[in-house]
């Protein structure tokens, strides 16, 4: 069989037997009221229980509710599961479930040729056809027939299922999508006990509603064994990855970037406020810390995003680490507050999780556009360290990084994450806190020589002196100052000397950051894919599989943005050709371009959603001229 | 008893920067600011436990000319600079300076929040109806008709009245004084300071470039004492130069009207006494304008709340830190978890 891709060739041309594949892909989709999210969430769980390697992408609309049975109102949840590291959700699932004719229109057509289509027959009434879009019933007109059709009447099911628990229709007909999560649990062979517990903590052992569901998700699975579901549906036991020794645990970006955040303040020895203002897809960041006051951190939710800024400026001048998080469009509000902080030399640390844009753009859906307005989108010559996360698990580290080069060099500093790496969860070796190596933070109390810019001969970084020491009373403020005093100065030399020296701060980190390394491949050759963020895990597995067909191919996956890694230029130089992949119009292609001169190339995204391995692949066919 | 040194008392002197003071001479700024100096040695405030933070515009460069910690922000954000300092630093005494553009234009937003949160913030807002610093354009405070390099032909935009404001934002503490009556200003600095939760305080200052005697109806020595009414809790709320004008409440159309003792059948029963617990009445008060009423100086308003906003996120700490401090190893290995050997 063919396992070159994620979601390789598995039609029905090939002979294996499902048991002998490495990977499944599973896409659930149904309304966006179905309970799809959760079915999938929960699934994923089980899965990473049984020791499978994961990775998962929530698709969802940016309506909460959108009418029912639209195909704009149709959330999506997948999943790709596997015996062998896996580094993408897939190009194309190898199995849909549809809860609705939309859920069928809008997501089959991606689905792989011989794949399974499961459907819930209860809901492909005309009406609901006809709204979808089908003219005609899709599963008699030949639309499906070149996938495996498997149809059950699951709203029925979930109906007689709940009934006898005293619920309403409504509430009986909701556990659909447990008793979706039964079949499904039963086809791959996953232990229902984490979903059972995950019912009874959250509606309690004697609710209605609770008991309905654990019957459902227990009919679910006994539908499968019973029905005798052979062929193509026969439960497949998938083997358990190899992975790394330790312990582990599903994470979504959200919760390693929140994690990290609150390890990198106690590194640092500091509290933590963190101020932020609702926005999606960042506010599960504020979520997570607001339950984490015992340590040490205060949540803020300010009035709009230029305060959340500012409050966590303020806080930082207090003394505690000041923290913001939001994405594009409140970014975009925060700049000119970020300019107080790089001009009164404050630590910062702006989360922006990016999202689709301009504007408004597309809330739910990922990009990658940022990277412009994050390292030069300010007003005056005003640097900051930037730097991207590159999957979930990664937030953690790179978000104790960002804590480190903010206190360290006193400078606000924008950590990168996107949409897809926020939502997304992977099983994750859950890192130990006696691993990290502090960086406490010291603060001024000696009075003697003392002005607020004094500077650290080496790093340039300011001293950090917080109201309430004697002795140091002084005044700060977005203002030019001096260099030798602190105090307020239209001097035009001193200009230049300060604008230089916070630009020499900022350069001199690169002496601070590991040189860029190669993800995969070598350190020279015909091409290298240069990456950053959340397309790692498409660009290393279509890097990987075009070197497994012998093409001359390396990838390079950059962390810090700014300042760049101090050997990147000499790197790229010793490859014929550069070719930079990311989900924008070109801006890391644009920033290496400038910076280095390079004739890279781009492959460029703006859909929305994530790249596929198949798209790296063919750039890479192309880059090379191999067929 | 032991005989201990108290620490030497501070004075105005070392409440004041060494840099060199520069607004325009002659404005109002001079005088609030000296009066800042002499009411917090008098309060016996720490310098290095007070701050000054402000936004931009003529009246945010006080920090500067204070020799305590002071944060010169940007425009409009100081509440919310402030905010965050005190959620960090509760300890604190935190003052915000601002101006009638700062707070009432480009930061509408923050103040409003500021106030209704509740943060033990003392907040002056220095209204001269002018945009000082960009040279004299009109302010939201500005009259209609003011005529300024935006507005040739006179504003016609409809002004916002510092003091209402603030009490539709939910403050609990509203006052008002003038530029030079440093004597009242002492008293309000000293309440406001006083006062757990968000102070307010409104001064009127002349800017005596861009829009120089607009306060006169109310602020000349000849006009004062009959356009002036300073009111104290528990007091009729009485002035003129003979002290036998006051304010009288109008049951019918429930307002106030500015009666005469001895006219009409007044009488000083009918004088309504203050009672600065009333928001009914602040709102009243905080909205009466020359030349048909005297402009009201003093506290107009003080009720406070059981707790202030950052007292209240406090506690939750507290709270929370009682089960014990968090241990992220724990955090993080919480829920389901596998182990592979």
């Amino acid at each position: 069989m063919n396992i070159q891709t994620d979601a390789g060739p598995r039609g029905p041309s090939a002979t294996a037997s499902k048991s002998d594949l490495d990977s499944i892909v599973v896409r659930f989709a149904g309304d966006s009221g179905d309970g799809v999210q959760l079915l999938g969430s929960q699934f994923s769980q089980e899965t990473a229980l049984a020791g499978n390697s994961l990775a998962t992408f929530p698709d969802y609309p940016a309506e909460i509710r959108a009418p029912t049975g639209t195909t704009y109102g149709v959330s999506a949840f997948q999943i790709n599961f596997g015996s062998r590291p896996i580094k993408t959700a897939g190009d194309q699932p190898d199995v849909l479930v549809a809860l609705n004719p939309a859920a069928l229109i809008v997501n089959y057509k991606n689905l792989r040729k011989g794949g399974l289509v499961i459907l819930d027959s209860g809901a492909f009434k005309e009406k609901d056809m006809k709204r979808a879009g089908f003219a005609v019933d899709p599963r008699l007109d030949g639309t499906l027939k070149e996938f495996r059709l498997l149809e059950i009447d699951i709203s029925a099911q979930a109906l007689e299922v709940a009934k006898p628990f005293g619920v309403s229709q409504k509430e009986a007909l909701r556990t659909k999508n447990i008793w979706t999560l039964g079949l499904v649990s039963w086809m791959y062979d996953r232990e229902l006990v984490s979903t059972t517990e995950y019912i009874t903590r959250k509606f309690g052992g004697d609710d209605p509603v609770g008991m309905a569901n654990i019957a459902a998700l227990k009919a679910g699975h006994a539908y499968g064994e019973t029905h005798e579901l052979s062929g193509d549906v026969a439960p497949v036991s998938m083997p358990s990855v190899k992975s790394e020794p330790g312990t582990y645990r599903l994470v979504s970006g959200a919760e390693s970037l929140a994690w990290g955040l609150a390890a990198g303040a106690q590194l640092a020895s500091l509290e933590m406020v963190l101020a932020s203002y609702p926005i999606t897809p960042s506010s599960p960041i504020l979520h997570i810390l607001a339950r984490l006051k015992q340590f040490g951190i205060t949540t803020f939710q300010a009035e709009d995003e230029i305060a959340a800024c500012c409050a966590a400026i303020g806080a930082s001048y207090g003394g505690k680490l000041g923290v913001t998080a939001s994405s594009g469009p409140g970014i975009a509000l925060k700049i000119e507050a970020i300019g107080l902080a790089i001009s009164t030399e404050l630590p910062l640390v702006i989360v922006d999780t990016q999202r689709g844009g301009p504007s408004t753009g597309l809330p739910t859906k990922t990009e990658q556009s940022d990277l412009f307005i994050a390292v030069w989108g300010r007003n005056g010559d005003a640097p900051i360290p930037v730097i991207a996360s590159r999957s979930p698990g990664d937030c953690f580290e790179v978000a104790i990084e960002a804590v480190r080069l903010a206190t360290k060099y006193m400078t606000p500093v924008m950590l990168l994450s996107d949409g897809y790496i926020a939502n997304a969860a992977e099983p994750w070796l859950i890192p130990s806190m006696a691993d990290f190596k502090p960086f406490p933070v010291t603060f001024r109390t000696d009075p003697e020589g003392f002005h607020p810019f004094l500077r650290d001969p080496h790093t340039l970084a300011r001293v950090w002196a917080k109201p309430g020491t004697p002795g140091l009373m002084h005044r700060i403020g977005g203002i030019e100052k001096d260099y030798n005093s602190g105090n307020i100065s239209y001097d035009p030399s001193n200009h230049q000397k300060m604008t230089d020296t916070r630009t020499a701060k900022i350069s001199n980190i690169a002496n601070d950051i590991p040189e860029q390394d190669v993800a995969l491949g070598e350190t020279k050759g015909k091409l290298a894919v240069v990456g950053w963020g959340s397309t790692f895990g498409p660009i290393n597995r279509a890097v990987a599989n075009m070197r497994e067909k012998g093409l001359d191919v390396s990838h390079i996956h950059i962390r810090h943005i700014w300042p760049l890694p101090r050997n990147l230029g000499q790197l790229l130089k010793s490859y014929e050709k550069v070719l930079v992949a990311e989900m924008n119009n070109g801006q890391m292609l644009t920033l290496l371009k400038s910076q280095y001169l390079v004739d890279a190339k781009g492959l460029l995204k703006v859909s929305g959603q994530p790249l596929k391995i198949e798209e790296v692949s063919s750039a890479i066919r192309s880059q090379l001229g191999a067929a | 008893m032991n005989v201990t040194v108290p620490p030497a008392k501070l004075t105005a002197k070392d409440f004041a920067s060494d840099q060199e003071v520069r607004w325009c001479p002659g404005c109002g700024d001079y005088a609030i600011l000296k009066a800042m100096h002499k009411s917090l040695a008098d309060m016996g405030a720490s310098p290095e436990n007070t701050v000054f933070v402000s936004g931009i515009g003529c009246s945010s460069r006080f920090p500067y000319y204070m020799a305590t910690y002071g944060f010169h922000t940007i425009h409009g954000r100081a509440p919310a600079v402030a905010t965050g300092l005190k959620l960090a630093r509760p300890e604190l005494d935190v003052w915000v300076v601002t101006g009638d553009g700062d707070a009432l234009s480009i930061g509408g937003n923050h103040l409003f929040h500021a106030l209704r949160r509740n943060v033990d913030l003392n907040i002056l807002l220095f209204n001269n109806e002018i945009y000082g610093l960009t040279k004299g354009q009109y302010s939201p405070t500005s009259r209609v008709g003011q005529r300024s390099p935006s507005t040739p032909m006179g504003s016609v935009d409809s002004p916002a009245e510092a003091c209402t404001y603030a009490l539709g934002c939910g403050a609990r503490f509203i006052a008002r004084g003038i530029d030079v009556q440093a004597k009242e200003l002492d008293v309000l600095f000293k309440r406001a300071r006083e006062h757990k939760g968000a102070s307010f305080v409104e001064i009127i200052q002349n800017c005596i470039v861009y829009n120089d005697a607009t306060f006169a109806a109310f602020t000349e020595k000849d006009v004062a004492a009959d356009m002036q009414l300073h009111v104290k809790h528990g007091q009729p709320m009485l002035y003129g130069k003979e002290r036998n004008k006051g304010l009288r409440l109008n049951p019918q159309t429930l307002s106030l009207d500015a009666v005469v003792i001895g006219q009409n059948g007044v009488t000083e029963k009918d004088i309504l006494v203050h009672d600065e617990k009333n928001r009914v009445l602040a709102g009243m008060l905080a909205a009466l304008r020359p030349p048909s009423f005297p402009e009201v100086l003093g506290v107009i308003y003080c009720n406070p709340a059981a707790e202030s906003y950052e007292a209240a996120v406090a506690a939750q700490e507290k709270q929370a830190k009682a089960k014990g401090p968090g241990d992220l190893d724990k955090l993080m290995r919480g829920g389901n978890i596998w182990t592979v050997s």
